[in-house]
């Protein structure tokens, strides 16, 4: 029998039909949407008269457009609180459990679903927001769609899809102490750029996979569409069932051991074969941080940026205001952002806290604190993180997605520098003119305390 | 949705790499809840300055360059899923992108909103951008039928690829709702007998 891949397990065991010369019929399992997407699938349903195939398979909150203070209030912006009441509205109307403002577990989407049991192993799962790839980490095949094709899963629970090749992303050997799942992806995103993932499902393999924490593998799985690929998986293990259990809608009792049975089947077979592969060793990873305008423009943060002569390349410096052969070491910094579907579980917090705690920010910084959930927020608290922030004079606000994409008022200012924990560092995400330096929550930390960009591992060595 | 057969147009070049969705709409613009009206803001922040005035040296605010074929560098449409960019390229006029890499979610969007998204070698994406530089009142000529895209009065043709069920999609104005719905039947026998569907939720 053909060896198979995780893919090839979860893929193969959604395929309604296959179009003879096109395209497979995949089943979804699991549909998560938002404010932002879901609108407009909503109204061609309607116009079209077709009612929601599989409303108990959609999950839904609010997170693109909400603001991250005085949540109790309304949203002042018009066109946003209709947006976001038009997603109540909708989702009442077609029976969507809706998880929104006010709401014990709202947050960001891809913060949410896992952290509700929502994201299990072996399934398929989709959401309007190219992020979904972050669920991946569970061993689940999570992908980012378009409006058109919200609408296909509100109509038939199904998509119209091409099986991806399957690339395979292996790192082995042994992390420095001070490199953290980000730099790990930043790292790999560095080495093959952004879209040698095109096409492809990505698998990440290796001890340091293996070794990471939920959190991290989310981090990781997160950014594989800034690579290009539609997806990224790591196979379900002790860690993933642990994280699993116990939680809101995690399978129990004889369920939870029969799909635990089934999760342990998941995994590559050992022969399997993928389209392509790379492999890297953990100990060429060091602290990473990127200094142009797509995520593949990174360096360690020791190193200079090199020296391309190439059109793109230049405009992309120029929009950055760095020069080539320049180190960005000492760089003055005014803004921190640590939050986002990237770095906003529990673990990330707990690190800045670590890292803070009896420091303070320097004068020129405004460091911003977004929990990815109201969950997140109440651990924050819980563990008495509040308190450190606080003292260090980081500003903590409510869940959401915030200045990632600044649809709200968390905007960093045209011109300025903002070392942030996000996924993507395009021109005007931030904001129009905003600069962004993607980085690691612990380098995001330092930057915070310092004010500028430091050497983080010669300091904690 | 619109037909698409065949098309003969001038062509606005955009020799960038990496353009993300980001720049082709800026996610300030997403608040909308219809599809209309998005062209106005495509490539906002490239086209406009700070004073919402038209940056004259943007290839969209150059009179010399017309046409509702977009031709740009590699790696067009990376990064957010959100289909408001597709929406705002045919909002402004566009019809075909020619480019020698796609983003695979972009891609998806543009098929199912019409927009045909074209894969040139980078060879030939160089000559087409040489030519239309040189000589702006160049025609490409698109021919769905047979995957064809040259230049006009020129030798310069190539074959693109199209998945053959989308290709039948754009030539007859389909789209993937009408199919799904139309099976749903097989979509439900599919449900009882899988193992895998959640049911704890």
């Amino acid at each position: 029998m053909k060896k198979k891949t995780l893919f090839d397990k979860v893929w193969d065991s959604h395929v309604v039909l296959e179009v003879p010369n096109g395209p497979q019929v995949l089943y979804i399992d699991q549909h998560l949407i938002h404010e932002v997407t879901s609108p407009q699938a909503f109204a061609e349903l309607e116009e079209r008269s077709i009612p929601v195939f599989r409303p108990k398979q959609i999950v839904a909150t609010a997170d693109h457009n909400v603001a991250t203070k005085n949540q109790h209030l309304p949203i002042v912006d018009d066109l946003a609180r209709n947006q976001v009441e038009m997603l109540t509205k909708n989702c009442a109307k077609n029976g969507i459990t809706l998880y929104g403002l006010g709401h014990q577990y709202q947050g960001i989407v891809h913060v949410i679903a896992p952290e509700l049991g929502i994201t299990q192993p072996g399934m398929t799962l989709v959401c309007g927001d190219s992020h979904t790839s972050t669920h991946g980490a569970f061993g689940s095949i999570a992908f980012g769609i378009g409006t058109s094709q919200v609408a296909q899963v509100f109509a038939s629970q199904c998509l119209l899809l091409n099986k991806p090749k399957s690339l395979r992303v292996n790192v082995n050997g042994k992390l420095a102490k001070n490199v953290s799942p980000k730099d790990v992806i930043l790292y790999i995103i560095s080495k093959i750029g952004t879209n040698s993932g095109t096409g492809y499902f990505c698998e990440y393999a290796g001890n340091v996979f293996r070794e990471m924490s939920m959190e991290g593998r989310m981090t990781v799985c997160n950014m594989s569409i800034e690579m290009g690929a539609r997806g990224g998986m790591i196979a379900p293990d002790e860690i993933t069932f642990d994280y699993i259990k116990g939680r809101k809608f995690a399978p129990v009792g004889e369920e939870l051991l029969q799909k635990i049975e089934y999760w342990k089947t998941l995994p590559s077979d050992e022969d399997a074969v993928f389209d392509k592969e790379y492999h890297f060793d953990a100990a060429d990873i060091a602290p990473m941080i990127t200094y142009g305008t797509n995520p593949g423009m990174g360096i360690k943060i020791t190193d200079n940026i090199p020296v391309v002569e190439d059109a793109s390349f230049d405009k992309s410096l120029d929009y950055m205001g760095f020069k080539k052969g320049e180190s960005l070491i000492n760089k003055p910094i005014n803004y921190v952002f640590i939050g986002s579907c990237t770095n906003s579980r529990i673990e990330d917090f707990r690190v800045v806290a670590q890292y803070i705690k009896g420091k303070q920010k320097a004068a020129n910084v405004t460091a911003l604190i977004v929990p990815g959930s109201q969950q997140v927020a109440k651990q924050i608290q819980d563990e008495g993180l509040t308190a450190v922030f606080e003292a260090a004079g980081f500003e903590i606000r409510q869940p959401g997605c915030s200045a990632c994409l600044a649809m709200n008022d968390d905007k960093v200012p045209a011109g300025e520098y903002c070392v942030s924990t996000s996924n993507r560092n395009f021109e005007g995400r931030q904001g129009q003119g905003a600069r962004t330096l993607l980085a690691s929550p612990l380098v995001a930390a330092a930057t915070a305390i310092e004010g500028k960009i430091i050497d983080i591992s010669q300091q904690l060595n | 949705m619109e037909k698409f057969i065949q098309l003969k147009s001038t062509a606005v070049p955009l020799p960038i790499e990496n353009i993300d969705t980001d720049q082709i709409i800026p996610a300030r613009f997403l608040k909308v809840t219809d599809k209309i009206g998005f062209g106005n803001h495509l490539f906002k922040d490239w086209r406009f300055d700070e004073k919402d005035q038209p940056i004259p040296t943007f290839a969209l605010n150059d009179a010399t360059y017309a046409g509702s074929i977009l031709v740009a560098g590699d790696n067009f449409g990376c990064g957010s899923s959100r289909e408001h960019a597709a929406w705002a390229l045919t909002d402004y006029g566009f019809k075909v992108v020619v480019s020698s890499y796609f983003a695979d979610i972009f891609k998806g969007n543009a098929l199912n909103n019409g927009l045909l998204p074209i894969v040139v070698s980078p060879e030939f994406l160089a000559v087409i951008l040489n030519k239309i530089q040189a000589e702006p009142k160049t025609n490409l000529i698109i021919d769905l039928e047979n995957q064809t895209i040259s230049i006009e009065d020129t030798n310069y043709t190539e074959y693109f690829e199209i998945d053959s069920y989308k290709k039948i999609c754009m030539i007859n104005g389909y789209d993937d709702i009408d199919f799904l719905v139309n099976n749903k039947d097989i979509i439900e026998a599919f449900e009882k007998t899988s193992l895998q569907i959640i049911t704890t939720i």
